[in-house]
């Protein structure tokens, strides 16, 4: 990746100066600390994570019990069934077990579903994810090339079609926006398959291997399960994808104004450099590392599930089941779903890092 | 790889190029729209949710059942003909030759044994129902016998009416099980609950094909059931959590009943004509606990003045239309011994002299506790609030999510619970919970609905429990009568409404009946056309 010449005094700084003792022993070594540091912080955030939803959890002014079982049982029943689960033990011993379970991998039973809360995880996690994935890139996609049109063209017509646009997207709730789009492209113009992921004779035609629909179809190599569901996913997708769309396109012009206002860009055009270059090469090329984060981010808050979202397309995604279990005091279900939260988070912000790496010399 | 584009390209081509024609459902499926989240385990000697309740009953069998079109009237299940001994002790049931289970071993006496046993030794939320009949997990060798292959007995501990036994009985959660199948599922002495919390071992009309929480529930027919193999081949429950999801599924023909729509979007479907809407009045009461706790609801007068605070015609014509009807008794209308006794309507003036006889016509400030996730619920706060503010009550409204607020009236900490109680089985004595107190004190043996409003009244207590004994059904019947009218002016709650279930669905589908309770919605007998 070249750098545009404002730049280049940062890159003679950041390059080992001449005769540089540096050996790659010792950079194994930086990197090798550096890894540990990461691995330090991302344990104390994830212990931070469970200790404090625990406690939440636990100091909720609900009887996990009356979900396990139910308003009928005997007192006989609900002491013995309190006893079995050590719901009578100081919290502080609880979360001591159950950190102690989450470490040898045993997330436990949960309550709602009655299946073991990895197994309950590794269903709904990976329908927000193909959900995600599909509504970031349409975000990406049509987000970041919106966004660096307005700012070209500030104050014109596009600028201002975008701005109200975005507008629009922050302050519709997703919940009437999908209604809408149900009745528009669902009911009348039949354009699109309705609520659910799938029709229900074609659910289990191709086996399971990603849990992403679309993804294990395309792998069984099966046209109609593929199509089928896509055309589930299309509307949902494009809802999510519209709101990260809002906000990537805003960031994108703001960030590419301060660019375009530069002195290197103004030197760069009297150089006799082609406007589009000027754009995409120069302007552009230096809002890329923000513009990851800000992409991470809004990635980031997909993977978390969209409750109103997947409530109102059926979808049966992590926002839903970690919502559901919340309002049902069903803690093992509630602490893994945020393990997983956070896990994207984590994830999420390392992935961005390593690609700061890739784009920006200086970062490497 | 060349599959896989070659994939990608037809599918993205068929999605996106031609408009998706709605397919119509297959003639041999039955699918329907509803909320049935609730499930959690779908072992009988474990459920107590509603949905469940519909699925144990469209998949397993129980000795007898309540006739889903007339609630007086048993009708023989696996069991063919029963009898009851002259002391009123011992219950001798025969049950019908040739039965089979879906695993193909045959339903014998033993089974029913092993399933009753079942539920007093797992003793979970239903053990209570065989419990109350003085059959326990320690005595269960001597109460349960099985005579011959064909020939089960039981013994309970008192002469309690027939009528009672046998209804109770007929709850789902004596389903009979497959107790072959279940030994050889079992972990740690768990008589395979943790098995059957998320798979079948029933001889019912239907068998368990999948269930996803928060996704799908399959059932399949079973074509080797007693009675004739179904009509349909597979019956699809989806989740659909949202209303007007469920109503724009419908209107396209992607499902053949929806099960959870408002009165407006009943309306709605109506008007564009092409529908059928069918309904039933349920067993489940919605109503107002007053705790005694509360200084001004100890006071008989105020809870009567409350009772005449409510609004319950103009609350039914509106907020609550097509889904309550009302009733202020503690019966459900199809039960034995229900009489139409509904002598409370608003009467502003008769409250406030009420208020003033008590010493309270300044008013005074009262708070309810209510589950948010219910907008009806809501809508009658709301309206309580308007009428009692008319007599200087200032109603605070607590609207919490429904297991907290649910904690709080367990705990006796609130001062007005609106919410809903259903029945456990078909027979009056389970209502008395809103009857029987023996035990007012903070900790006791047993917690009724009328110890949750801390109010306890040793005569009704001791009519409601001799009722419970009563042999002669005439008397019994005009009992629950007479205890309905004495109860009604000094209880501790403010009875409201009868639930009504009410399903949108396409013409085509024939037969389908919601039955009044959520075991006797039966699928055996419909189909589509």
């Amino acid at each position: 990746m070249s750098k545009p010449s404002a730049a280049s005094a940062t890159e003679i700084d950041s390059a080992p100066p001449a005769g540089s003792v540096a050996t790659s022993q010792q950079r194994a070594r930086h990197m090798l600390l550096a890894g540990w540091e990461t691995l330090v912080s991302v344990a104390a955030t994830f212990f931070g994570l469970l200790l404090v939803t625990f406690v939440i959890g636990r100091l909720m002014p609900v009887d996990p019990l009356l979900a396990i079982v139910g308003e009928r049982a005997s007192e006989d029943t609900y002491n013995r069934v309190r006893e079995e689960l050590g719901l009578n033990l100081p919290i502080w011993r609880q979360f001591l077990i159950y950190a102690w379970n989450v470490l040898r991998g045993d997330f436990g039973m949960s309550v709602l579903t009655a299946r073991p809360v990895a197994e309950d995880l590794l269903r709904v996690f990976p329908a927000t994810a193909e959900l995600s994935i599909v509504g970031i890139l349409i975000g990406i996609v049509a987000g970041v090339p919106l966004g660096v049109w307005a700012a070209v063209y500030r104050n014109s017509l596009i600028d201002h079609v975008m701005r109200v646009l975005g507008l629009v997207g922050y302050s519709v709730p997703i919940f009437w926006l999908g209604i809408m789009g149900l009745l528009v492209f669902y009911l009348e113009l039949q354009w699109v398959s309705g609520p659910g992921r799938i029709e229900v004779y074609l659910d289990g035609q191709v086996p399971t291997v990603t849990g992403m629909i679309l993804i294990d179809s395309a792998i069984a190599g099966d046209g109609e399960v593929f199509s089928n569901a896509l055309s589930h996913i299309v509307l949902p997708a494009s809802l999510l994808g519209y709101y990260s769309l809002a906000y990537i396109s805003r960031m994108t012009r703001s960030l590419m104004l301060e660019q375009l206002g530069q002195e290197y860009l103004l030197t760069a055009r009297i150089k006799g450099v082609s406007r589009r270059r000027l754009v995409w090469r120069h302007a552009f090329g230096n809002i890329l590392v923000p513009l990851i984060t800000v992409i991470a981010l809004s990635f980031a808050s997909l993977l978390e599930g969209s409750v109103l979202t997947e409530t109102v397309f059926a979808w049966p995604g992590i926002g839903r089941y970690i919502t559901n279990a919340l309002l049902n005091a069903d803690m093992n279900a509630v602490l893994g779903g945020t393990i997983v939260v956070g896990t994207v988070f984590v994830g999420v912000n390392l992935l961005s890092d390593l690609l700061y790496k890739i784009v920006d010399p200086r970062a490497r | 790889m060349k599959k896989l584009l070659a994939a990608l390209a037809i599918g993205a081509g068929l999605a996106l190029g031609a408009p998706v024609v709605h397919a119509e459902t297959p003639k041999d499926t039955l699918i329907e729209a509803w909320r049935f989240d609730d499930i959690i385990s779908l072992d009988p000697a474990e459920m107590y949710e509603i949905s469940t309740y519909e699925f144990v009953g469209n998949v397993y069998v129980t000795l007898i059942s309540i006739d889903p079109h007339d609630t007086s009237h048993i009708v023989p299940r696996a069991a063919e003909s029963w009898s009851v001994s002259d002391d009123g002790l011992t219950y001798t049931f025969k049950l019908r030759p040739g039965q089979k289970f879906h695993s193909g071993n045959p339903l014998t006496a033993a089974d029913v044994v092993y399933s009753f046993q079942r539920m007093t030794v797992l003793n979970l939320a239903p053990a209570f129902l065989i419990q109350d009949l003085g059959i326990s997990a320690d005595n269960a060798k001597d109460t349960l016998k099985a005579v011959d292959d064909l020939t089960f007995q039981l013994k309970v501990d008192k002469p309690y009416a027939p009528s009672y036994v046998i209804n109770v009985l007929s709850a789902s959660n004596f389903a009979i099980v497959d107790s072959k199948l279940l030994k050889n599922h079992e972990t740690n002495n768990d008589w395979g609950n943790g098995w059957l919390k998320t798979n079948s071992a029933g001889s019912g009309p239907f068998i368990l094909k999948s269930w996803k929480p928060d996704e799908t529930l399959v059932i399949e027919a079973n074509p080797d059931y007693y009675g004739g193999a179904p009509k349909l081949k597979r019956v699809v429950w989806r989740n659909i959590a949202e209303e007007s999801a469920q109503r724009l599924l419908l209107e396209s023909g992607d499902v053949d009943i929806a099960r959870n729509l408002s009165a407006d979007q009943l309306d709605g479907l109506r008007q564009k004509g092409g529908f059928e809407v069918t309904s039933t009045a349920q067993s489940t009461s919605l109503y107002i606990g007053l705790n005694l706790k509360n200084k001004y609801l100890a006071n008989p007068k105020v809870r009567e003045a409350i009772r005449y605070l409510v609004d319950y015609q103009g609350l039914e014509k509106t907020a609550l239309r097509e889904r309550y009807v009302t009733n202020q008794t503690f019966l459900p209308s199809s039960f034995l011994g229900y009489v139409d006794s509904n002598p409370y309507k608003l009467d502003i003036a008769k409250a406030k002299s009420l208020l003033a006889e008590a010493g309270y016509a300044d008013g005074f400030e009262l708070s309810v506790d209510l589950a948010s996730t219910f907008q009806e619920r809501m809508d009658i706060a709301q309206s309580l609030q308007g009428t009692m503010a008319q007599v200087g009550i200032k109603l605070k409204i607590l609207s919490e999510d429904a297991k907290t607020a649910l904690t709080a009236y367990r705990a006796r900490k609130h001062d007005l619970y609106l919410g809903t109680w259903g029945v456990d089985y078909f027979d009056p004595n389970t209502n008395m919970v809103f009857v029987v107190n023996t035990d007012n004190s903070d900790e006791p043996a047993s917690k009724p609905l009328s110890w949750r409003n801390s109010w306890i009244d040793p005569d009704l207590t001791a009519k409601a429990q001799a009722l419970l004994m009563e042999r002669d059904e005439a008397k019994r019947k005009a009992g629950y009568q007479d205890l309905i009218k004495a109860w009604q002016p000094i209880s501790p709650f403010a009875m409201l409404y009868q639930e009504v279930q009410v399903a949108a669905l396409l013409p085509k589908v024939k037969n389908f009946y919601l039955g009044p309770s959520a075991e006797t919605t039966l699928y055996v007998g419909v189909s589509k056309e």
